[in-house]
């Protein structure tokens, strides 16, 4: 019996079409992270079941490491920047601080802001890798006298009229409360009731209410 | 030197004593690299999503309205938690009884119950007043809020701590009353 003679192909396929596919692909997810900045302030910020994401733009973050030291920086885009030198212009007109324009450039180059008030001028003259909490005592805001963040926030609003501001506060695990409260006592002096905290995401535990209404949000 | 053997091998050349080895292939098997690049790039499709910390919202009691007024809450609907150093919680039931027989201990996992209880007996009623003391973190606070959140719980507010309940809290923890201090900051 003549059996129908099936002709054997090779079963080896080529793999360099998938590679380079594979490469460049690689090559786009690695271009578009964008690079983070090396943690100038180091925080661990708690973690929370919340979904919404912190918004890059019109954003005023306030940051409070370990340590209870208090630092103020804008959003990393042309008009958060333009609206930080408006405010750096402010403080300086209320307090005769005497910044010149370059100081004044500089100061809104850098990362953020960390000195009370009266030693802005020497916080012009850094140097870029001097920018960070080691070098920086912070804003005061320990004591209720001395409550600095309450011309920061003023001063914020003043910049931040007309457009959407998002006041975020991204604050240490161990970041005692005090100075927390003072914070936001100088929200509240500045009549800004709304504000976010910064967290990381973490899971909904099974079971609880929320869990369940996310299923049944979905499902439904 | 050692012999090899080139049978099998690449056609035989004129010549004898072909001395170098048979013409080995140049196909390079390309599976495991492309293993090793897919590999690479779901590492960066996850590191790039959950890099973006989330924003927990919160918004605060209007400081200028009168302490009177925040006490229109029914009382049979209010559980106050009160946050404490080294992780501490403390909660009561509707006001502090005089006494303090009603202040109980419990920690960030218990109090989910304690807070599930509460939200089926009061249902809408339910008010959480949240108070935390100068030794707790903003890690407390924080994970309180998530638990509001968690168990959906409607109204929640954010007061200063009393000297009475701040003496119970450290009391409780151990430490030396200290001495009643000249208001605090309200």
């Amino acid at each position: 019996m003549a059996r129908p003679k099936i002709a054997r192909k090779s079963t080896l396929v080529d793999m360099t079409a998938m590679c380079d596919v594979a490469f460049l692909i690689l090559t786009f997810f690695i271009l578009t992270t964008k690079p983070k900045p090396s943690e100038a302030v180091p925080i661990q910020t708690p973690k929370s079941v919340e979904t919404k994401f912190v918004s890059d733009k019109d954003l005023v973050m306030i940051s409070l490491n370990n340590e209870g030291h208090v630092y103020l920086s804008v959003g990393d885009n042309a008009s958060d920047r333009a609206k930080k030198k408006a405010m750096l212009e402010d403080i300086n007109t209320r307090n005769n601080l005497g910044l010149t324009p370059a100081e004044i450039t500089t100061l809104t180059k850098q990362s953020f802001i960390g000195v009370p008030i009266s030693q802005l001028k020497q916080q012009a003259n850094l140097q870029p890798e001097q920018i960070n909490s080691k070098v920086l005592p912070g804003i005061p805001a320990q004591d209720t006298t001395n409550n600095q963040m309450v011309e920061w926030v003023r001063a914020a609003v003043n910049a931040y009229q007309g457009s959407t501001m998002h006041l975020v506060l991204k604050g240490d695990n161990v970041a005692k409360y005090p100075v927390f409260k003072n914070i936001l006592t100088a929200f509240k002096k500045n009549d800004q009731f709304k504000f976010e905290m910064v967290t990381s995401q973490s899971n909904v535990p099974a079971g609880t209410d929320l869990y369940k209404k996310n299923m049944s949000g979905k499902a439904g | 030197m050692a012999e090899m053997d080139t049978s099998g091998g690449g056609g035989h050349k004129k010549g004898p004593g072909v001395k170098k080895g048979k013409k080995l292939s140049t196909r390079v098997d390309l599976t495991p690299m492309v293993d090793l690049g897919f590999l690479l790039i779901t590492f960066f499709l996850f590191t790039t999503t959950i890099s973006q910390s989330t924003a927990l919202h919160l918004a605060l009691p209007d400081d200028k309205v009168k302490p009177e007024d925040q006490n229109k809450i029914k009382q049979s609907g209010a559980l106050t938690i009160l946050l404490g150093k080294d992780n501490n919680v403390f909660y009561y039931e509707g006001e502090l009884s005089p006494d303090g027989s009603n202040f109980k201990a419990s920690n960030f996992k218990d109090i989910r119950d304690v807070i599930i209880r509460k939200k089926q007996q009061a249902d809408t009623n339910l008010v959480v007043v949240i108070k935390p003391n100068d030794e707790s973190t903003y890690k407390n606070f924080v994970d309180i809020l998530d638990e509001m959140r968690i168990d959906l719980v409607a109204r929640y507010a954010v007061v200063d701590i009393s000297p009475v309940e701040d003496k119970y809290v450290r009391l409780t923890e151990g430490e030396s009353v200290p001495e009643p201090a000249t208001t605090g900051a309200k």
